[in-house]
C-alpha cells in the first residue's frame, strides 16, 4: 500500500501549524504544532475522539479556519499567502460536505447543486441545467430535483451536499463528519459513493471521523488526532493492524471488542504463549497456517480472529497460543511466509 | 336612507371619512416601504458587524446599536415633535401625509432593523460556512443565503412592523398628520362625538387583522420549506 503512494505528488502540506482559539483573552491551543503531507488521488482520513481537532484541522485547508501559525499549501499555492479574492477563487477548487448537510432550506434541489455555479459567475442557464442534471444523476437523485431539503432523507441530503461539492470540478474533497448523521446502512451507501467517485474523478478526499469503520472502508491513509497532537499516521492497514498509540488501539477496541486484549485475558490462562498472527492480501486466502503447524508439529490454540477487509485489502487476524518445543521454528516459517507475528503481553 | 346615518348618526360627512382612510393606508404605504428601505440595510449592517460575525467590527456595531436603542425609546408623540424641523427641512411641510412620514420611518426604520437583524441570526451557521468554504464574497452571502433563508422571519418583521406603523399614524393624528387617528382625536375625543371614535376605532382594528393576516399567510408559505 504504501508503494502506491511513495511517487504520488502532494496535493496538500501542512508545514508546522498550529492553532490556538482565543477565548475571554486567552490562547487555548488546539492544535500543537505538525507537518502533513497529503496525496494526490488519496482518501486521507482524521480519526479522533470528540475535541480532538478534527474539525479545527480540515476547516484549516479551504481557511475557514486561519492557523496561528504555520504555512498551508494547496498544489503551488500558500493559502495563507492569498489575499481575500484570490483565497475565495481557491476555495472553489476545494468542495466541501458537513455532517449536518447545510443546504439552502429556502431552494430546491436543483437550485442548491446551481448555488456554487452562480456564486462562480456562470449565467448561462442551460449550462447549470446541463451541469445540474449530471451531477444529480451522478448522485442518484435525478428525479428529486424539484424537492426541497425538508422533503429529503439524510443520506438524499448529503447526496445533495456531494452533488452541490462537485460542481465546480474541485480537486480536492473535504468532508467534515459527512456520515455521522445517518444510520449505518445510509452510511455505508454514502461511503460507497465517495469511494467511486474518489476513483472516477481522481479526486483527493480529506475526511474527518470519529468511528474506525469509516476510515476502514474507503480510506488509503490516516492520521490518528489526540487532544490536538497527531499520535500516529500511515497506511490504514499498518495502523490498525499494528495500533502503537493508545489512542488507536481504542479505536480498534472499540470497533472489535471481542478481540480486545481485556477480553482475551481470561481466555489466555490455558498457557502458552499468546500471539496475534497477521495476514495481508493473498497470504489471507492461501493454507499457510496449516500447513506450517502440521509440517512443525506444534499445537495452537484460536482465541479470536476475523477475516476482513480494509478498503480493497483483505486482511486476517488471528489471536492463538502455541504449545510444543518446535514453536519458534514454526514462528519463523510463518514470518518466512510473510504473516506478521506480534506476542502479545499476559 | 343610508343605513349607516341611522346608526351613527353624529357622523355628518362620510366623504372626509373615506378620506381619512385613504391619508392612513397612504402614510401606511409610504413609510412602510421608506422603513424596509432603511431598516433592511441597516439591520444586516447590525448583523454583521456583531461579535463573532461575518464582518465583526465591535466599535461600528456599539455605535450603530447604540443609535437604534435610542430611537427606538423615545416615545413616538415626542419624536414626532422633535422631529419637526428635519420633517419641514426634507418634505417642506409638517403636516399632512407628507409631513407624517419622515417621523413615522424614523421611528420605526430602527425596530423593524432589530427585527431584521433577529431573523438574520436564526440562519444556520452552517449554511454560511458551507457558502463560504464555495468561495461566496460577503455581500453574495447576504444576498444569496441570508436574506433567502431568513425570509420567513423577515416577513414577520416586516407585519410587525406595519402594524406599529398602523399604531403610530394614528398617533401622529393628534398632531396634524391626518388620517383616521386625526378623526378619532378631534371629533371622537375633543367634540365628545363617539360616533367617531368607534368607526375609526373598529377601521383600525380591521385593517390590522388584514395587515397580520396577510403577514401570517406569506410566512406560512416561506415556512414550509
Ligand atoms: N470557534 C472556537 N472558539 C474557541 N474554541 C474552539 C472553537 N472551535 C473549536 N474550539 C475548541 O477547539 C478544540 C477542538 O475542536 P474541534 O471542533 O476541532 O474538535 P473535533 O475533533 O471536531 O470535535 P467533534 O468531534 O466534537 O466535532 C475543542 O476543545 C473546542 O472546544
Ligand atoms: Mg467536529
Amino acid at each position: 500500500m504504501s508503494a502506491r503512494f511513495a511517487t504520488r505528488i502532494t496535493v496538500i502540506r501542512f508545514l508546522d501549524v498550529h492553532k490556538s482559539y482565543r477565548v475571554d483573552g486567552k490562547d487555548i491551543p488546539a492544535l500543537q504544532p505538525f507537518s502533513l503531507d497529503i496525496l494526490d488521488g488519496e482518501v486521507f482520513g482524521i480519526i479522533g475522539h470528540s475535541g480532538a481537532g478534527k474539525s479545527t484541522l480540515i476547516r484549516l485547508i479551504n481557511l475557514l479556519e486561519r492557523p496561528s501559525g504555520g504555512r498551508i499549501l494547496i498544489g503551488d499555492t500558500e493559502m495563507t499567502a492569498l489575499p481575500e479574492p484570490a483565497l475565495r477563487a481557491q476555495r472553489r477548487r476545494i468542495g466541501m460536505i458537513f455532517q449536518h448537510f447545510n443546504l439552502l432550506a429556502s431552494q430546491t434541489v436543483a437550485d442548491n447543486v446551481a448555488f456554487p455555479l452562480r456564486l462562480a459567475g456562470e449565467r448561462d442557464a442551460a449550462k447549470i441545467d446541463a451541469r445540474v442534471g449530471e451531477l444529480l444523476e451522478r448522485v442518484g437523485l435525478a428525479e428529486h430535483a424539484g424537492k426541497y431539503p425538508a422533503q429529503l432523507s439524510g443520506g438524499q441530503k448529503q447526496r445533495v451536499g456531494i452533488a452541490r461539492a462537485l460542481a465546480n470540478r474541485p480537486e480536492i474533497l473535504l468532508c467534515d463528519e459527512a456520515t455521522s448523521a445517518l444510520d449505518p446502512q445510509t452510511t455505508a451507501s454514502v461511503l460507497d459513493l465517495l469511494a467511486a467517485i474518489n476513483r472516477e474523478l481522481k479526486l483527493t478526499i480529506v475526511l474527518i471521523t470519529h468511528e474506525m469503520d469509516v476510515v476502514r472502508r474507503i480510506c488509503d491513509r490516516v492520521a490518528v488526532l489526540d487532544a490536538g497532537r497527531i499520535v500516529e499516521s500511515g497506511t490504514v492497514a499498518d495502523v490498525f493492524l499494528h495500533p502503537r498509540h493508545a489512542t488507536t488501539r481504542r479505536f480498534v477496541d472499540e470497533a472489535l471488542p471481542e478481540e480486545a486484549a481485556s477480553a482475551l485475558a481470561p481466555l489466555a490462562q490455558v498457557g502458552g504463549r499468546v500471539l496475534r498472527l497477521t495476514f495481508r492480501g493473498a497470504t489471507t486466502l492461501s493454507p499457510v497456517l496449516s500447513r506450517v503447524m502440521r509440517e512443525s508439529g506444534v499445537d495452537f490454540n484460536l482465541l479470536a480472529g476475523r477475516i476482513d477487509r480494509i478498503k480493497e485489502l483483505p486482511y486476517g487476524q488471528l489471536t492463538l497460543t502455541l504449545e510444543g518445543t518446535n514453536a519458534d521454528a514454526a514462528l519463523a516459517s510463518l514470518r518466512e511466509a510473510g504473516i506478521e507475528i506480534e506476542e502479545l503481553p499476559r | 336612507m343610508n343605513p349607516l346615518h341611522s346608526l351613527f348618526p353624529n357622523i355628518d360627512d362620510w366623504g372626509e371619512l373615506g378620506r381619512a382612510c385613504i391619508d392612513t393606508l397612504l402614510m401606511l404605504g409610504g413609510s412602510l416601504a421608506l422603513t424596509v428601505a432603511i431598516g433592511l440595510p441597516l439591520g444586516v449592517l447590525l448583523y454583521l458587524t456583531g461579535r463573532s460575525q461575518l464582518r465583526a467590527m465591535p466599535k461600528l456595531y456599539g455605535v450603530t446599536s447604540l443609535v437604534v436603542n435610542v430611537l427606538r425609546s423615545v416615545p413616538f408623540i415626542i419624536l414626532m415633535i422633535v422631529l419637526m424641523p428635519v420633517t419641514y427641512v426634507l418634505v417642506g411641510t409638517k403636516l399632512g401625509v407628507r409631513g407624517a412620514i419622515p417621523p413615522l420611518v424614523i421611528g420605526a426604520a430602527p425596530f423593524f432593523a432589530r427585527l431584521v437583524e433577529t431573523a438574520l441570526r436564526e440562519v444556520q451557521q452552517g449554511v454560511i460556512e458551507a457558502a463560504q468554504a464555495m468561495g461566496a464574497s460577503t455581500w453574495q452571502i447576504v444576498c444569496h443565503v441570508l436574506l433567502p433563508e431568513a425570509r420567513a422571519g423577515l416577513w414577520a418583521g416586516i407585519t410587525v412592523t406595519a402594524i406599529a406603523l398602523v399604531g403610530y399614524t394614528a398617533m401622529g393624528g393628534a398632531i396634524g398628520s391626518g388620517g383616521l387617528g386625526d378623526l378619532a382625536y378631534r371629533y371622537g375625543y375633543l367634540s365628545y362625538k363617539s360616533d367617531y371614535m368607534v368607526v375609526t376605532v373598529v377601521l383600525l382594528v380591521v385593517l390590522v387583522q388584514l395587515l397580520q393576516m396577510i403577514g401570517d399567510r406569506i410566512v406560512a408559505r416561506y415556512k414550509r420549506h
